[in-house]
């Protein structure tokens, strides 16, 4: 039997704020990119994302954070999956993220970040190479 | 590492790991499914399918909610097709029901084509005997069929539910084309709006050229509305009560029977078509008999016959010459 894998990515995004025409683009790229992805729509808690990361077995969780509390959702996110049994999975998160706060979240653990205006090809190529 | 025994302890990452393992064909997959398969065969499947777009999802949503309403675990298996140029997807079933993604007693994993024809795929099945062995005691299926490739979900499903919405003759012409047989419930869903009457009225008058008899389940049309959950009630008590029919009598094990027996006869003609087509294709025969075609020495249906009968089965053992 071939082994075919694909990289799985659950999109989410976490809390109240607004709407989610981005992170729906962003899926749409990322499927013409080849990967599986996983819409989960808006308002998510932590605990629903992890449940859904867990059931669909995902390889990346992507978060899309507009609300500027990108700091404390993604320590609380790791923290839980690393809880979990999620800790083969990467986290990457876009969304509006001042650059001074990426090497921060990078510490934390996220995997990739993608602050508001990167083009869908850094997008991909950015996860692609998490995997490589 | 992967222990057979969180997966029949019902451990969601552990199931969930496994379902992986088996969309992802790996060789480990085929291994831990040999010793899941004589702990499944207890869960009751529901199958729910038609056209893109008719509700689904939002139907699924409402009967996870009345079967855990009745303290029963869940476990859904969302199937979406893979893009053909891509090979990429948007599996986008699970947002629909995502109010349950925190229920410990619910389980929801969507699952892209990945190139398999027909409405659901091997790795489908496979992942349904997964959830099975972790002892879910509902699980329901979501495909979306065009046409006939809906067939093949009433061999995996122990019931099947066909969803349609008013004011679409096509969705009605679908049903009349080849999948009447299999449905045990038909749902007209959007039932606000216009024109839901008829298609009950029309599906009832097609379902009524049925012959009728009381070994026979007698399919039934309901209409729903899955945003506001009209309905829904009714449509969960009437699976249950097809399961319970089911179980009189036997009819369950000899549908079981009837379910495996096709599914086994599927694996060893895919099986057997691999064997015998790998021998046959570098065998003399059939490359004498192609060269025969190229000079119009024979036709090709006599020289495809004379390649046949160069095989010869025999009859204790598996072995075939060339
Ligand atoms: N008016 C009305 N809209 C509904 C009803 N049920 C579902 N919808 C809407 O129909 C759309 C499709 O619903 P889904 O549940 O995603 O349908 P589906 O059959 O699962 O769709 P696919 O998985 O894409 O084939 C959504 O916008 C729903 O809100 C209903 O009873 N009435
Ligand atoms: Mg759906």
């Amino acid at each position: 039997m071939e082994t075919k894998s694909k990289i799985r990515i659950l999109i989410a995004k976490p809390g109240l704020d607004g709407h989610d025409k981005g992170a729906k683009v962003v899926a749409l790229a990322l499927r013409d990119a080849g990967m599986e992805v996983i819409y989960s729509g808006l308002h998510q808690t932590l605990d629903q994302i992890i449940q859904s990361a867990v059931q669909e077995s995902v390889d990346v969780i992507g978060l899309s954070i507009m609300s500027g509390a990108h700091l404390p959702i993604c320590q609380k996110l790791m923290a839980m999956m690393r809880e979990k049994g999620l800790a083969h999975a990467k986290l990457t998160v876009g969304g509006v993220i001042p650059h001074q706060d990426i090497p921060k979240l990078k510490e934390i653990g996220v995997a990739a970040v993608f602050p508001g205006g990167t083009s869908f090809e850094d997008i991909i190529n950015g996860i692609n190479r998490l995997f490589e | 590492m992967l222990d057979i025994k969180d997966i029949l302890a019902g451990n969601q990452n552990a199931g969930a790991g496994m379902i992986r393992l088996v969309e992802d064909r790996d060789p480990l997959a085929h291994e831990l499914l040999k010793r899941l398969y004589p702990h499944a065969g207890r869960a009751f499947i529901i199958g729910i399918t038609g056209s893109p777009g008719v509700g689904k999802s939002s139907l699924i949503d409402g009967l996870i909610a009345e079967f855990r309403g009745l303290n029963k675990r869940v476990a859904v298996i969302a199937c979406d097709p893979s893009s053909p140029v891509t090979g990429g997807a948007i599996l986008g079933d699970r947002l629909r029901m995502q109010r349950h993604a925190a229920d410990e007693g619910v389980f929801i994993r969507s699952m892209a084509s990945r190139g398999e024809k027909g409405g659901l795929s091997r790795a489908a099945k496979d992942a349904v005997l997964v959830l099975d062995a972790m002892g879910y005691p509902i699980i329901i299926i979501e495909t979306a069929g065009a046409g006939q490739t809906e067939v093949d979900v009433a061999d995996i499903a122990h019931s099947v539910g066909i969803v349609t919405i008013p004011g679409t003759g096509d969705g009605i012409q679908a049903i009349k084309a080849g999948i009447l047989e299999t449905g045990d419930v038909f749902i007209v869903n959007k039932s606000d709006r216009p024109d839901s009457e008829a298609a009950v009225f029309e599906l009832n008058m097609m379902l009524g050229l049925r012959p009728p008899s009381k070994d026979v389940w007698k399919p039934l049309v309901l209409q729903t509305q899955a945003l506001d959950g009209t309905g829904v009630r009714e449509l969960a008590r009437v699976f249950l009560s097809h399961f319970d029919f089911l179980r009189q009598e036997g009819r369950l094990e000899k549908k079981q029977i009837k379910m495996e027996s096709r599914y086994f006869q599927s694996l060893v003609r895919d099986l057997a078509l691999e064997k015998i087509m790998a021998a046959l294709e570098t065998s003399k025969g059939y490359q004498d008999a192609f060269k025969k075609i190229r000079l119009r020495g024979t036709d090709p249906v006599t020289a495809a016959e004379s390649v046949m009968d160069t095989i010869r089965v025999l009859n204790n053992d598996t072995k075939y010459h060339c």
